[in-house]
């Protein structure tokens, strides 16, 4: 059941009273990130309509920003998703090794999920981290320096988290 | 070495917290505010000289004095974090490890713009800086800094954190506010300006991060103290973010006097270039200004030496010069490749067109078709001129300023790289093993002794 808790309904709540009366559709960024982290990391098509609902909004006003932004997911993602930067900042620094470091390791394609659906791996463009590249985004984090050890090391703390 | 303003403090233990930050002179600015006039603040902010530090060096207190006044209608200031043009990561470092620095600089913008309610939209990955800003508002919020009549000035400001969700475009003042509207990020056409309509068609100001702390000091040692630091029109300091192939990557706070060449060989910024390689070429303000190869960095058509300010870094206009843009310096060694290096940047401006004008929509697609093309040995050299073509064709031709960032990298690496481009399409194998690399232009350029 696609439905906030009471604590989440509050936060909702509160987000809408930053904004002036009857302007409750400049909440839908926030509420769409905070639903996309409660039901299962990405926005079916019932969670859309579900915060269409809340903000009051008709559904496509919804689809269509979803569809816009990159960090929404329209389609399910493994329980862990790898966001590695590619822009020239981070190729210089041999971001294209890695990707290929982590595609060998996880035997997947980049945009693929393995198949016990714990890992998503994906390109991204420049995420503002170019100095400290090669760089990746996990969770609300970012991985950066990265190496083969480090990916490595990732990867393992990820499997732990997941037992 | 240059006299640190807004990243003095950076170092002191614990200067992400309230009390340490005020016990080393935090708010104070905001206790001098708000004993002035609004007016008077806007005229430091005008003598300080200080320009827009996102990218377009437009005047900061030019653009305050333009906004509108309408009777019974509320104005805002939002400040733009979304910080996403390739090379630029500093206003993530202000905001990660000195938060409370951006805070005293809204509430004194905020007073001086008559903003009761004002917002940081933040770049919807940086979700740990929000969590860090917002610990730092609630705890100027406690503290009596916002909220209702502050200091008993009779003021009342709130400031909220907004987060994007991934879109380069929302960088553009117009595009953010759409998104703050909760609307797909397309900028839209001017005028009418965001002074005059923009969030919830009330009157705005948007500015960068980096502008707004530059207010702090502004108001505590005053606009002419301000103004002579730094040199000509560029006054101040200015945070540069540095990557690519330094020895220091990282954030270098610089008055805006050294040369180019001090700061990419001195210790104390980049440090100079991993196993004693040589200089290319730069990008010396973020991905979308001209890149230069390393004899038109460092020394300007003029044979002056090119100095880090918004005056000496466009010398020569884009045939000979760049731009001093976000200040996000990105430096490729005498190993990269241009061609490569500028798909890459062709493919960003592709995912990030918003798609509301063609010539961005279908001409960043070709162009990244095409840079590719040519990057995997497959071009011709009547790729090489569609690709100038293609650019011309965006530039100047869209709504927003994205056509022109996207345009200009291409059209700077044929003008200054062609030879290198023109080797790839004669040497579709070889180009596939090696790159390009120096050899074959070293002789016009200058390599400095580091
Ligand atoms: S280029 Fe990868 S973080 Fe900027």
């Amino acid at each position: 059941m696609i439905v906030f808790s009471d604590q989440k309904l509050k936060e909702v709540k509160d987000i809408i009273s930053h904004y002036p009366e009857g302007k409750q559709k400049s909440a839908l960024l926030p509420v769409l990130h905070m639903a996309q982290e409660e039901f299962g990391g990405w926005l079916s098509v019932e969670t859309m309509d579900y915060v269409a609902g809340l903000l009051q909004l008709e559904p496509i006003e919804v689809y269509e920003v979803a569809s816009f932004y990159s960090m929404y997911n329209l389609k399910p993602v493994g329980k862990h998703l790898f966001e590695v930067c590619q822009t020239g900042p981070c190729m210089l620094n041999g971001s294209d090794d890695i990707i290929e470091y982590i595609k060998h390791k996880l035997n997947i394609q980049v945009g693929e999920t393995t198949a016990d659906g714990l890992f998503t791996l994906k390109t991204v463009e420049c995420l503002g981290a170019c100095g400290y590249a090669p760089m990746m985004q996990y969770g609300k984090t970012y991985r950066e320096h990265l190496t083969k050890e480090k990916v490595d090391a990732i990867i393992e703390e990820c499997k732990a988290k997941s037992n | 070495m240059t006299k640190k303003i807004l990243l003095e403090k950076i170092d002191v233990p614990g200067i992400k917290n309230y009390e340490v930050y005020r016990r080393e002179g935090g708010y104070r600015s905001v206790e001098k505010a708000l004993t002035m006039k609004p007016e008077e603040i806007v005229e430091e902010v005008k003598k300080s000289g200080l320009r827009g530090r996102g990218g377009a060096g437009f005047p900061t207190g030019l653009k305050w004095s333009f906004i509108a006044k309408p009777e019974g209608i509320p104005r805002h200031l939002v400040v733009n974090a979304d910080e996403s043009e390739p090379g630029t990561f500093k206003d993530r470092y202000l905001m990660e490890f000195i938060p409370h620095y951006l805070i005293e600089g809204m509430i004194v913008s905020s007073f001086a713009l008559g903003s009761n309610v004002s917002y940081i939209y933040i770049r919807g990955e940086y979700a740990w800086i929000t969590d860090i800003l917002d610990q730092a508002i609630a705890e100027a919020r406690q503290q009596g800094w916002l909220g209702k009549n502050i200091l008993g000035s009779g003021f009342d400001c709130e400031i909220y954190t907004q987060r994007g969700a991934g879109a380069y475009i929302c960088g553009e003042e117009t595009a953010l506010l759409e998104s703050l509207e909760g609307k797909r990020g397309n900028p839209r056409i001017k005028p009418p300006f965001p002074a005059v309509k923009g969030v919830w068609q009330r009157p705005t100001v948007v500015n960068n991060v980096e502008t707004i702390a530059a207010v702090v000091p502004i108001i505590n040692e005053g606009g002419e103290a301000y103004a002579k630091i730094g040199i000509g029109k560029s006054t101040g300091t200015k945070l540069i973010s540095a990557c690519g192939n330094i020895n220091k990557p990282g954030v270098y706070e610089i008055d805006m006097t050294i040369s180019v060449e001090e700061f990419i060989y001195s210790d104390e910024y980049c440090g100079g270039i991993p196993q004693g390689k040589r200089l290319k070429a730069c990008i010396p303000g973020g991905s979308s200004v001209p890149i230069l190869p390393a004899n038109l960095l460092l020394t300007t058509a003029k044979g002056e030496k090119r100095l880090m300010n918004y005056e000496s870094l466009s010398d020569g206009g884009f045939a000979t010069g760049s731009m001093m843009g976000s200040g996000g310096f990105i430096v490729l060694d005498e190993d990269q490749c241009v061609v490569k290096h500028t798909y890459t940047l062709a493919r960003f401006y592709r995912h990030e067109s918003c798609g509301q004008c063609s010539p961005c929509r279908e001409g960043t697609g070709w162009m990244e078709k095409i840079l590719k093309k040519i990057e995997t040995g497959k071009g011709e050299m009547k790729d090489i001129d569609l690709l100038w073509d293609i650019q011309r064709k965006i530039e100047g031709n869209t709504i927003c300023p994205l056509g022109d960032a996207a345009a200009w990298p291409v059209a700077a690496a044929i003008r200054h790289f062609r030879d290198e481009f023109e080797w790839h399409v004669n040497n579709p194998e070889l180009c596939l093993q090696q790159n390009y690399g120096l050899a074959h232009y070293a002789e016009d350029i200058r390599v400095p002794v580091a």
